[in-house]
């Protein structure tokens, strides 16, 4: 992680972690469990059963109020006043030189209410741009009513990940809400009583797979871990840690901040351009005038750099800052690398020369001094079957 | 707490030695099976090769990361582990037994540690 200072903070979860056996590791200044035991069957518990995570050292921010979605549109680069109710969308909030500073996903809870959940290791500083923020939003014209809260003290988050992971859930709601879970759509969030719990139950992850998301407070979340777990005796629930949760995403060809994404580059070279809304945002955004020439000047690719997924043709894997090379000169550099544990070779993402870029591309990846052939191919590695 | 077996030489590296058979046999320890995670490929030494004590003879990789195997004496390597080479988890299955690495003619050793001073220094259990 580049930011964060590393305070070691635990989660409400850490002795139910401790006492799984889990190995823990420092990530965005908590103590998580990086597995429990082979994060290999972890991984694979998830693609074909299904995996727990906690992941409590997310941040939480609400953004509240009549002027919540123009703060939201003015603070972030898209569009979330567009989001509808119980709807949520990924988003990214990026410094005024079009850097990004955090990928989050934003929830519309209600009219007026919004959810905002930055990384870990970013969420202090999400939350003080988002302050920030309103005050130039505000004395730009902007209405003042919305109020911030950062909860990620006081919050905890609950993953639920893999196909079983809607049978699950269903076994904790009451019966007057197993369809309000069976038809929550990919991206959507609503709030449910799992096992008798006050939950935001979100359909959204990091892995690939279909799965579910649990916002509770801290005060309930063992009660609501130990919930789950017994939900999946029969299920294969297995508790997962961050060592699963990488490679999952890496298969899925999610960015990680701190890899992928950082301050250095713009939304533009991560493949992100997408979630900027230039067009249908008509007032101003921090970063506008940046990514505007940065779109304009060829699509954001002046730095000629573009995020690319390499497959291994041998079964060495690249790693984090390998270089990328053609006929032995550098033309980039591995963001992220492993083995894929689901698809049996190496994957990594990579920025490499935008002209080398287009799937079929023949790279070769530095390993340690031994060039070995890559190829770029399509994102995502993997694709779950629906 | 990772094993750590007794009757077993260790080097600071975290490879063990044990000199009761002939040629010596080398592996990893569990300390270091389990701080690696999940072994998916080794790259050991030729047949044939000569390796030095406190040298590179090889490389580990786990979903994680790659490590430097070190060469725990100076000798000729006389046989590797194929069926570790095809089947990488056993250096986390079982670290002293089917996973090990390879066999040595050993020449000289290098600095070892015994069993308890390897486990004293890096928290593992007799």
């Amino acid at each position: 992680m580049t930011t964060g200072i590393s305070t070691e903070k635990r989660t409400a979860l850490y002795d139910q972690h401790a006492a799984l056996g889990a190995s823990f590791t420092d990530f965005g200044g908590w103590q998580m469990p990086l597995k429990y035991g082979s994060e290999l069957a972890e991984h694979r518990a998830v693609r074909e059963t299904a995996g727990l995570f906690d992941l409590s050292h997310m941040g939480e921010v609400w953004v509240t109020g009549p002027d919540a979605g123009a703060l939201l549109d003015y603070a972030l680069v898209g569009k979330l006043s567009a989001i509808a109710v119980g709807k949520a969308k990924y988003s990214l909030i990026c410094a005024e030189d079009g850097g990004i500073i955090d990928d989050l996903i934003v929830y519309r809870v209600a009219e007026d209410e919004y959810l905002v959940v930055p990384n870990a290791g970013n969420a202090p500083t999400v939350a003080a741009e988002f302050e920030a923020r309103r005050a130039l939003f505000i004395a730009a014209g902007g209405g003042e009513g919305v109020t911030l809260r950062d909860a990620s003290a006081e919050t905890s988050l609950i993953a639920v990940q893999g196909p079983n992971a809607q049978d699950i859930v269903l076994a904790l709601v009451p019966a007057g809400q197993a369809e309000a879970v069976t038809e929550l759509k990919y991206y959507a969030a609503v709030g449910v009583e799992a096992a008798g719990i006050p939950v935001l139950l979100a359909r959204t992850g990091y892995t690939g797979e279909d799965g579910f998301e649990l916002f509770v407070p801290n005060e309930r979340a063992a009660e609501l871990w130990a919930a789950i777990r017994a939900a999946g005796e029969g299920r294969e629930l297995v508790p997962c840690g961050l060592a699963s949760r990488d490679s999952l995403r890496l298969e899925a060809g999610m960015p990680l901040y701190g890899n992928e994404l950082s301050r250095e580059v713009t939304p533009f070279e991560a493949g992100l351009g997408g979630v900027v809304a230039l067009k249908s945002k008509e007032g101003d955004f921090v970063g506008r005038a940046a990514l505007q020439a940065k779109k304009d000047d060829g699509a954001g690719t002046t730095s000629g750099q573009r995020l690319v997924g390499l497959r291994g043709l041998g079964r060495r894997a690249g790693r984090s800052h390998y270089p990328v090379l053609k006929d032995g000169q550098r033309v980039g550099e591995v963001t992220s690398g492993q083995p894929s544990p689901t698809l049996g070779y190496p994957v990594a993402l990579a920025y490499v020369a935008v002209e080398l870029s287009e799937p079929g591309t023949q790279l070769d990846v530095d390993l340690r001094g031994k060039a070995e052939p890559f190829e770029v191919v399509a994102l995502p590695f993997y694709k779950r079957q629906k | 707490m990772s094993k750590v077996q007794n009757g077993l030489r260790y080097s600071e590296e975290h490879e063990w030695l044990d000199v009761a058979q002939s040629p010596a046999r080398v592996g990893v320890s569990a300390v270091a099976a389990d701080a690696l995670g999940d072994v998916v490929y080794l790259d050991l030494p030729e047949v044939g090769t000569e390796v030095t004590a406190g040298a590179t003879c090889g490389e580990i990789e786990s979903t994680k990361s790659v490590s430097d195997l070190y060469a725990p004496v100076t000798g000729t390597v006389v046989e590797v582990n194929q069926e570790a080479i095809d089947n990488p988890a056993l250096v986390n299955e079982d670290p002293y037994g089917a996973g090990w690495l390879f066999t040595v003619e050993v020449s000289a050793e290098g600095p070892l540690l015994s069993a308890e001073e390897y486990a004293s220094k890096n928290g593992g259990e007799l």
